[in-house]
């Protein structure tokens, strides 16, 4: 397991980053020079046009630092890998369990397992602090189904059941998410999530967080040596990063989504920071996309206990050690996966 | 099958193996690699005499970061120093040197290392060489060794065990004590997980209402 450390996100057109030394030398397109140590750093995110030197790429994959490229709005363009990336046999035994439906329901389930508990511990956390501001009677309603489907997985379940389960937990969640939008302000209105592109503010800031925790839980998986497209719960799909999403699943919730209500829920991000386009779709501007980048660095320094090992680790590491995790379980170091459960 | 080029290791495995086979699987299998603040200090204390410098003192003639080799163990690496001192017969006998940081160790992994790199010479330069030298970093102060039969038998079982483990190819399970405190990889290796509570406890606690 590393340190936390910071990512450092590049989000200004024009940017050339090159390599000084040990630092990372940003040079802006006005002409600027800012400078960053290499051993603060766990990964570079650029977004959009950012121009960087072979000497930097070569730099960051030896010293096993993630470098994204982003589009502008956070689609995932390519990453930079080193000659010396993963591990063979540990990604072999990853495809065999993963070919296989029961072996693959093992994992799955625990995915899904995280993902039901904390969407309902966050529901549930809306009732008890806001009773008095959502309709309780819908937020209750759909915590009940959620407790449904953590029913069903209390005992083991087919994959196919799984991936069922998973999609009625999203629904229902989704169903009534507006609940959890306390802004009274009519740019914040909710109905149903929308992707590719977002037609609302709160999609657009709901996306882009996901394209965040997406880059995080990839680089923790390759780290570990995983593919981070071959996935258990989700079906293989070219160009999907299959593992990603199905770890992804404990973590939307309870961090993605909780960083995006707080935003809104807090007035931090404000209506004039969205705007729309001919098509509807949504963008958000360059300041707004600074305070969410800022929100979620921030975030993931936040010390939780980590609910399996009994540990106090910073929220950010949560990915690493659920990715060390299945690696483990996958090595038959541990007889289960066992998910993220946030409390 | 020994020193077969596929199967030809770097001698760091064998002291990672003696200190822990599976810290040796989790480097030389899994491809885990962690720096923490023990490695790079050993790193910086390397820098030194990976230079490839050789000199003379007196007598004795020095070489730096000679890259040796052995097939019978099957084994590769670099000695940090080879000194060439005068033998009684006129002709030199080498004098591996290695630099550690840290403090004497009362277990045989520092002496095992050492003798490995003499025995790696001893099949190259087709000679016998009888003792080493470690120069710990805390207090600087250099420790003989004797390569003895002892420490040349445990060399060559270790050796085999570990290569071996290398064409298994599975990483054996932690067993947790002293030695994890020290050990660089504890966190990737998680050597505590063993005695949590089981997964399935674990998951029926979260899914409950
Ligand atoms: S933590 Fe302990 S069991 Fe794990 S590799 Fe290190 S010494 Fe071995």
């Amino acid at each position: 397991m590393k340190k936390l450390l910071n990512t450092l996100y590049i989000t200004s057109q024009g940017s050339y980053l090159s390599k000084d030394g040990e630092c990372v030398v940003v040079k802006s397109a006005e002409g600027q020079k800012k400078r960053f140590p290499v051993h603060v750093l766990d990964g570079v995110v650029c977004f959009g046009n950012v121009l960087c030197s072979p000497f930097l790429m070569g730099h960051c994959a030896e010293k096993g630092l993630s470098l994204s490229f982003l589009t502008e709005r956070g689609r995932y363009l390519a990453a930079v890998h080193g000659p010396q990336s993963g591990n063979v046999l540990l990604r072999r035994e990853q495809y065999r369990q993963a070919d296989d439906p029961d072996a693959a329901a093992r994992v799955a389930r625990g995915v899904v397992a995280g993902k039901v508990a904390n969407s309902r511990a966050v529901l549930r956390r809306c009732l008890r602090d806001y009773s008095d501001r959502v309709d309780v009677e819908r937020v209750q309603g759909a915590v009940g189904v959620l407790d449904g489907c953590a029913r069903r997985l209390r005992s083991p379940v087919s994959l196919d059941e799984i991936r069922g389960l998973e999609g009625l937990a999203a629904n229902t969640y989704f169903g009534v998410f507006d609940e959890l939008v306390l802004s009274k302000e009519q740019a914040f209105g909710f109905n149903g999530r929308v992707r590719r592109p977002p037609l609302d503010n709160v999609n657009c800031l709901l996306s882009f967080v996901y394209t965040l925790l997406a880059h995080d839980v990839r680089s923790a998986l390759e780290a570990v040596g995983l593919d981070p497209q071959v996935g258990f719960l989700h079906r293989d799909r070219p160009g999907r990063p299959g593992l990603a999403l199905d770890m992804m699943e404990e973590f939307r919730s309870f961090l993605a989504d909780r960083l995006v209500l707080s935003l809104i829920n807090r007035g931090e991000v404000e209506t004039k920071g969205f705007t729309k386009k001919e098509s509807g779709a949504v963008f958000m501007d360059d300041n707004t996309r600074k305070t969410v980048l800022t929100a979620w660095q921030k975030r993931k320094t936040d010390e939780v206990t980590h609910p399996f090992l009994s540990e106090k680790i910073p929220l950010g590491l949560a990915f690493h050690v659920q990715a060390r995790l299945l690696a483990r379980y996958l090595r038959k170091d541990l007889e289960g996966y066992p998910p993220f459960f946030w409390k | 099958m020994m020193g077969e080029e596929a199967e030809i290791l770097p001698l760091s495995a064998l002291q990672h193996f003696l200190y822990c086979p599976r810290q040796c699987a989790l480097i030389h299998i899994e491809k885990v690699w962690e720096e923490n603040r023990f490695t790079a200090e050993g790193r910086i204390l390397h820098t030194r005499v990976d230079s490839g410098d050789s000199g003379k003192r007196g007598q004795v003639s020095e070489d730096r970061a000679v890259p040796i080799r052995s097939q019978r163990l099957g084994l590769y690496g670099v000695a940090d120093v080879l000194e060439m001192r005068p033998g009684p017969d006129g002709k030199s006998i080498p004098f591996p040197v290695e630099y550690k940081r840290g403090s004497p160790k009362i277990e045989p992994w520092d002496r095992a290392q050492l003798c490995a790199q003499a025995i790696c010479m001893e099949e190259m330069l087709d000679v016998e060489i009888p003792e080493g030298a470690i120069f710990y970093g805390t207090p600087r102060r250099r420790e003989k060794v004797v390569f003895n039969q002892e420490l040349r038998e445990l060399v060559q079982i270790n050796c085999q065990q570990m290569h071996e483990l290398m064409k298994n190819g599975v990483t054996p399970q932690a067993e947790y004590g002293q030695r994890c405190r020290g050990c660089s990889l504890v966190r990737a290796c998680m050597p505590k997980l063993g005695k949590k509570q089981k997964v399935e406890t674990y998951l029926l606690k979260g899914l409950q209402e």
